[in-house]
C-alpha cells in the first residue's frame, strides 16, 4: 500500500468505528444524565453534572430487581453452558470416534434440525411443559440443553474428526473404554472448542427473549431481557435516561465476559463458517 | 468397504448418543408431529384440540394480517439478507487490511452483535425517538440547508410549481418509528449494526485465501478489482453460501426488535411473521392457526435453502 491507500484505509476504518460504536456511547451518555438533559435538543453531548445516581436509582427500584433478575439469568444461562458442553461433546464423540449402524441418520438429523424454526416447536413445547408442572419454573430454559445442542454437535464433530483416529485406537487396545477415552484423552485435548460451546451457549441463555417470554410467568423468575422489556414498558413509561443505565447494566456482563475470552470467542466464530 | 461394527461399538456408539436421541424424540420429532397434527385442529390448549381438516389453513388465505405479517417479512428478508451480507463482506475486506491497531476496529464492529436485542432495540428506539433522537438531531440542520440551499432552488430552476418549491424548502426530518414506511426502514437499518458475527466468519474465509494465489496474480498485471473478483470472491464463495444460509433462516424468525421497539406498529407496518405466530398463540390461544402458519414458515425457509444449494452448483466454488 501506497500512503495514499493507506490514509485512505485509516479514514474508512474510523468511519466504520464510529458507525458502529457510536450507538454503544450513546447509551452511556445517556444513561449519565439528568432526565431533563437527556431530551434537550439541541443534544448535549458531554453530561453534566455526571448521574452515577441514575444507576444507583435502577438498582434500588422495587419494580426493577436487577440482582434477582440478574441471579436468575446467571443460574439459566450457566445451567444451559454445562448442559451444552456436557452432552453435545458425548454425541459428537460418538458420531465422529464411534462406529455403530444409524449415525449418518443422526448426523442427518443434527445438521437439518438446524434449519427449523423455533414458532414451529412452540406450541407443542409448551403443551410439554406444562403437563409437567414447568410452565412458570426455569426448567424449559435450560434442561434441553442436556440433551445435544445440534450446532454444538456439529462444531465439535468436526473438531473431534481433526484429532487421529490412531489416538483413540491405541487407546481402544489398551483396554481402555470409550468413556476414559473421552473424559481422559478427548475432553482436555479439545478444550478449546468445548470452551466456544459454553461461551456460546452462555450468551445464547442470557440474551435469549422468546423462551423466557414464553415460559416464565412471574416476575420473580424473570430473566434480565425481559424484565428490561417489562421496565421500557410499565405504565407512564420509563425516561430513556433511566432505561439506558438499565440496558448498560445488562449489556456489561456480556461484554465483560467477551473481552475476558476474546480469542476463544472470534476463533469459535471463525470456525462456524469453515464447514 | 464395509466395516465391521462389533456388537460393543453399536452399544457404545448408542449410548454416548443417547442424549440426543431422547432428545430428538421429546423435543425434535414428537413436538414436530403434533405442531403438525394442531395445525388441522381447532385448539385452545384448554380444551380437547378437535379436528376441523384445512379450516386453519383456509381461513389464512382470507387473514389480513398474516397477509401483512408474511408481506413484511418477505421485504425485511429480501431487503436485509443481501445488503448485510454485501456490508459484512465489504467491512470484513476493509479490517483485512494490515494497518495498525487493526485489532481495535475489528473489536469495535464486533461488539454491537453481542448486545442483546433487547438492549438494541431500547438503544436504537431512543436513537430514532422523532422529536428527541440523535439521528433526528442531526439530520435536521443537513436537510434545512439541503432544502434551502440546493433543492428548493434546484426545483424552482427546473421550473416547478411554487407548491413544490415552497414544500423542499420546509423538508423535515422522518417520524421513523411513528411513520409505516419509516418504522420499517428503521429495522432493516438496525440489522445493519448486528453483522458482526457474519464479518468475522468472512475475515476467517479472507485469511485462508491462499497470498501466492494473489502474488501470482498480480505479477501477471491483475489490478485490485480484478483480483477481488477473479480471486477473492470465488474461493470465498462457500463462505458467502454459509453466510446466506445463516441470514435465511434468521431474518425469517425475526421477533425480539420489532416486538420490543414497535409492537408491530404503527398500524401493522412491521408485524413480522414470527411476531404474528406468538400474538395468536399465546395472546389469542388460537393454537391451530399459530401451528398451521408455523408449519407455512417452515416450509419457507426449506424452499428458500432448497434453492440457494440448487443455485449453489453455479456459483459456489470447492477448492
Amino acid at each position: 500500500m501506497n500512503r495514499k491507500q493507506r490514509l485512505l484505509t485509516h479514514l474508512l476504518l474510523l468511519l466504520a468505528a464510529a458507525a458502529y460504536a457510536a450507538p454503544l456511547l450513546w447509551m452511556i451518555d445517556t444513561s449519565l444524565k439528568r432526565e431533563v438533559q437527556a431530551v434537550q435538543i439541541p443534544p448535549v453531548i458531554i453530561p453534566h453534572p455526571l448521574r452515577w445516581q441514575n444507576y444507583r436509582h435502577v438498582l434500588g427500584d422495587p419494580q426493577f430487581d436487577f440482582s434477582l433478575f440478574a441471579r436468575n439469568t446467571l443460574i439459566i444461562a450457566s445451567l444451559s453452558a454445562l448442559g451444552a458442553m456436557l452432552s453435545s461433546s458425548l454425541v459428537a464423540y460418538s458420531l465422529a470416534k464411534i462406529r455403530w449402524r444409524g449415525r449418518g441418520l443422526v448426523f442427518g438429523i443434527v445438521l437439518a434440525s438446524m434449519m427449523i424454526p423455533f414458532p414451529v416447536f412452540m406450541v407443542p413445547l409448551y403443551r410439554i411443559f406444562r403437563e409437567l408442572g414447568w410452565i412458570g419454573t426455569n426448567l424449559p430454559l435450560w434442561v434441553p440443553a442436556f440433551f445435544g445442542i445440534p450446532f454444538f454437535i456439529f462444531l465439535l464433530r468436526q473438531f473431534y474428526l481433526t484429532i487421529p483416529r490412531e489416538l483413540s485406537e491405541a487407546a481402544l487396545m489398551d483396554g481402555c473404554s470409550h468413556f476414559g477415552i473421552w473424559w481422559r484423552i478427548m475432553l482436555p485435548l479439545t478444550r478449546p472448542a468445548l470452551l466456544v460451546v459454553g461461551l456460546f451457549s452462555f450468551m445464547g441463555a442470557w440474551n435469549n427473549f422468546l423462551g423466557p417470554l414464553v415460559y416464565l410467568t412471574h416476575q420473580s423468575s424473570f430473566t434480565l431481557s425481559v424484565a428490561l422489556q417489562v421496565y421500557q414498558s410499565r405504565s407512564g413509561g420509563t425516561s430513556y435516561n433511566l432505561l439506558m443505565a438499565a440496558s448498560v447494566l445488562i449489556i456489561a456482563p456480556v461484554l465483560v465476559l467477551f473481552f475476558l475470552a476474546q480469542k476463544t470467542f472470534i476463533r469459535g466464530i471463525a470456525t462456524t463458517g469453515l464447514k | 468397504m464395509r466395516e465391521r461394527i462389533t456388537r460393543r461399538e453399536q452399544l457404545a456408539g448408542m449410548a454416548f448418543a443417547a442424549p440426543y436421541l431422547i432428545g430428538v424424540a421429546a423435543f425434535l420429532v414428537y413436538p414436530l408431529a403434533m405442531s403438525l397434527y394442531y395445525s388441522f385442529c381447532n385448539y385452545s390448549m384448554l380444551q380437547p384440540a378437535i379436528w376441523i381438516g384445512w379450516t386453519n389453513y383456509r381461513h389464512l388465505l382470507t387473514d389480513h394480517a398474516f397477509h401483512t405479517a408474511l408481506w413484511n417479512t418477505i421485504i425485511y428478508a429480501a431487503i436485509s439478507v443481501p445488503f448485510t451480507l454485501a456490508l459484512s463482506l465489504l467491512l470484513a475486506l476493509l479490517l483485512n487490511q494490515p494497518v495498525r491497531s487493526a485489532g481495535i476496529y475489528r473489536t469495535i464492529v464486533f461488539m454491537p452483535s453481542l448486545v442483546p436485542l433487547v438492549a438494541s432495540a431500547l438503544i436504537w428506539q431512543w436513537l430514532f425517538n422523532a422529536d428527541k433522537g440523535l439521528i433526528n438531531a442531526a439530520l435536521r440542520p443537513m436537510l434545512h440547508t439541503l432544502g434551502r440551499r440546493i433543492l428548493a432552488p434546484l426545483a424552482g430552476a427546473l421550473g416547478a410549481g411554487q407548491a413544490t418549491v415552497e414544500s423542499l424548502r420546509h423538508i423535515t426530518a422522518p417520524v421513523w418509528l411513528g411513520d409505516p414506511h419509516w418504522a420499517m426502514a428503521a429495522i432493516i437499518f438496525i440489522s445493519f449494526w448486528g453483522v458482526g458475527q457474519t464479518v468475522v466468519i468472512f475475515l476467517a474465509g479472507l485469511q485462508d485465501v491462499p497470498r501466492e494465489l494473489h502474488e501470482a496474480a498480480e505479477m501477471d498485471g491483475a489490478g485490485a478489482i480484478h483480483r477481488f473478483f477473479h480471486i477473492t470472491l470465488p474461493m470465498l464463495s462457500p463462505v458467502i453460501f454459509f453466510n446466506l444460509i445463516m441470514g435465511i433462516i434468521g431474518s425469517w424468525q425475526i421477533f425480539d426488535v420489532p416486538y420490543v421497539m414497535t409492537g408491530g406498529g404503527p398500524g401493522r407496518s412491521t408485524l413480522f411473521y414470527s411476531m404474528y405466530i406468538f400474538e395468536a398463540a399465546f395472546n389469542q390461544l388460537r393454537m391451530g392457526p399459530a401451528c398451521a402458519m408455523a408449519w407455512i414458515q417452515l416450509l419457507i425457509i426449506l424452499f428458500l435453502t432448497a434453492l440457494a444449494f440448487a443455485s449453489a452448483r453455479k456459483w459456489v466454488y470447492y477448492a
